[in-house]
């Protein structure tokens, strides 16, 4: 699964895309458990309160299903200008 | 008006003589006349808007120059809108150019947008992004968003024709610190002149019924990998008119809530007890603060905060106000029995206030 980072989720995690090996996304069966996981791995991502999803270019909520074949994206809001 | 001047625009299939027409009816208000504000106003002015509205408070610093180069080493310390709009009138001298010399609030926003057919947000806070946000909403104006976090930026136009608003992509404001700015991370100096000519595309489409318009899509921008993704996204049926801005946007930043002016802080300043907090960055509080001031930076706030948990009231001061008036907020939630106050103005007035007043900085 591959997962693109922008603003400060790609600083947290420090590169993007994330590429997610198939033993571990096969279990991941929403955009809430995505989440979940990389909160996971990635503690400072839970300290984010808002952070917007997109599977396949287009907006999400949680509980949309994921699938292996999917491009996820997490976009936050940034702040600069 | 020489009669030449638009040819190459109106000439332009897709364009033409209506559009231009449409162009000089126009009134839009840029908020921010800073590393976006400025190619989003040059732009909209070389190509015939007709009404040009400009806001912001801050005046021009050293440290802007990379990125805003409207300004020069001469203009350091004027008032940005002051500069720009001379800068605006040589190079179009038939722009209506109005001048706002302060900050959006939300005490001035609904104010200040009425009348405007188009809002740019070419600010660099979240505060000021949700409560243009809102008050547009309010004023059913659509608005041109534009961001940048490191090598990225962001665009898309909100509010446009009932399509979808900042809120429904970021429904809740983060909390002040959560996202890092312009000045914690730095910038390149072109990275905002791509996305503000972005905008400034973005505005004349939606102002003069161009297709494609940018609305219910954000443009995510990767400037080292030169790679531009759109991202769709519907409006949230539950987004709708609602209450008073006061409350809605940035918190205590009324005058009958935390504000306090220069004159009252000096005379509560001898009074045991009395902090002055700065929150303003090292090198800003080194190159020149007040008398006895603590400096601590906003971002490191928080974590700091505890050293001040003893005294008897905490002014807080940055350089116009904007940062403290988070910090103000900040510290309420965190010392909820301690007096907190914000100087209106910041640095700036208070230099102004003491020198005029011979008062001790």
């Amino acid at each position: 699964m591959k997962i693109l980072l922008f603003g400060i989720t790609r600083d947290i995690v420090g590169e993007s895309p994330l590429q997610l090996p198939r033993g571990e996304s096969a279990a991941l069966q929403t955009v809430g458990d995505l989440k979940t996981y990389l909160k996971g791995h990635y503690p400072r991502l839970g300290t984010l309160s808002s952070l917007a999803v997109a599977v396949n270019q287009k907006y999400t909520g949680d509980d949309a299903r994921i699938g292996e074949e999917d491009e996820i994206a997490l976009i936050p809001p940034v702040s600069g200008g | 008006m020489k009669s030449s001047r638009y040819t190459r625009q109106t000439r332009l299939e897709g364009f033409g003589p209506q559009s231009q027409e449409r162009l000089s009816r126009a009134r839009v208000l840029v908020v921010g006349a800073g590393g976006l504000g400025i190619p989003v106003a040059t732009y909209l002015n070389a190509m015939g808007i007709g009404t040009l509205g400009l806001v912001d408070g801050d005046q021009v610093e050293w440290s802007n120059l990379h990125r805003q180069p409207a300004y020069g080493p001469e203009q350091v310390g004027k008032s940005k809108i002051a500069v720009l709009s001379g800068v605006l009138q040589d190079q179009n001298p038939d722009t209506q150019i109005r001048l706002y010399d302060t900050f959006l609030h939300p005490t001035n926003a609904l104010r200040i947008l009425e009348g405007y057919d188009l809002v740019v947000d070419a600010t660099d806070n979240l505060q000021t992004r949700y409560l243009i946000d809102d008050a547009c909403l309010v004023r059913e104006i659509p608005w041109v968003y534009g961001a940048l976090h490191g090598f990225e930026g962001q665009v898309s136009v909100f509010n446009y024709r009932g399509g979808p608003t900042y809120r429904c992509l970021f429904p809740e404001m983060p909390a002040i610190g959560e996202i890092p700015d312009c000045d914690t991370l730095g910038t390149l100096g072109v990275l905002p002149a791509i996305i503000g000519s972005l905008q400034a595309l973005e505005a004349v489409k939606a102002l003069c019924d161009l297709p494609g318009v940018l609305s219910g899509h954000l443009m995510l921008y990767q400037a080292l990998e030169q790679q531009m993704q759109k991202i769709a996204f519907d409006r949230n049926p539950t987004r709708e008119g609602l209450a008073p801005l006061e409350t809605s946007s940035i918190p205590g930043c009324t005058r009958a809530d935390g504000t306090c002016s220069v004159a009252e802080y000096q005379q509560q300043r001898y009074v045991p007890g009395t902090v002055l907090l700065d929150v303003r960055e090292a090198s800003e509080f080194k190159a020149k603060s007040a008398t006895g001031a603590v400096n601590i930076p906003l971002l490191d706030l928080e974590e700091n905060l505890h050293s001040l948990k003893d005294a008897g009231a905490i002014y807080v001061i940055c350089k116009s106000g904007p940062r403290s008036r988070q910090a103000y907020t900040i510290i309420r939630e965190t010392l909820p029995g301690t007096p907190v106050y914000w100087i209106e103005g910041g640095m700036r007035q208070y230099l102004a206030v003491c020198q005029d007043q011979s008062w001790e900085v």
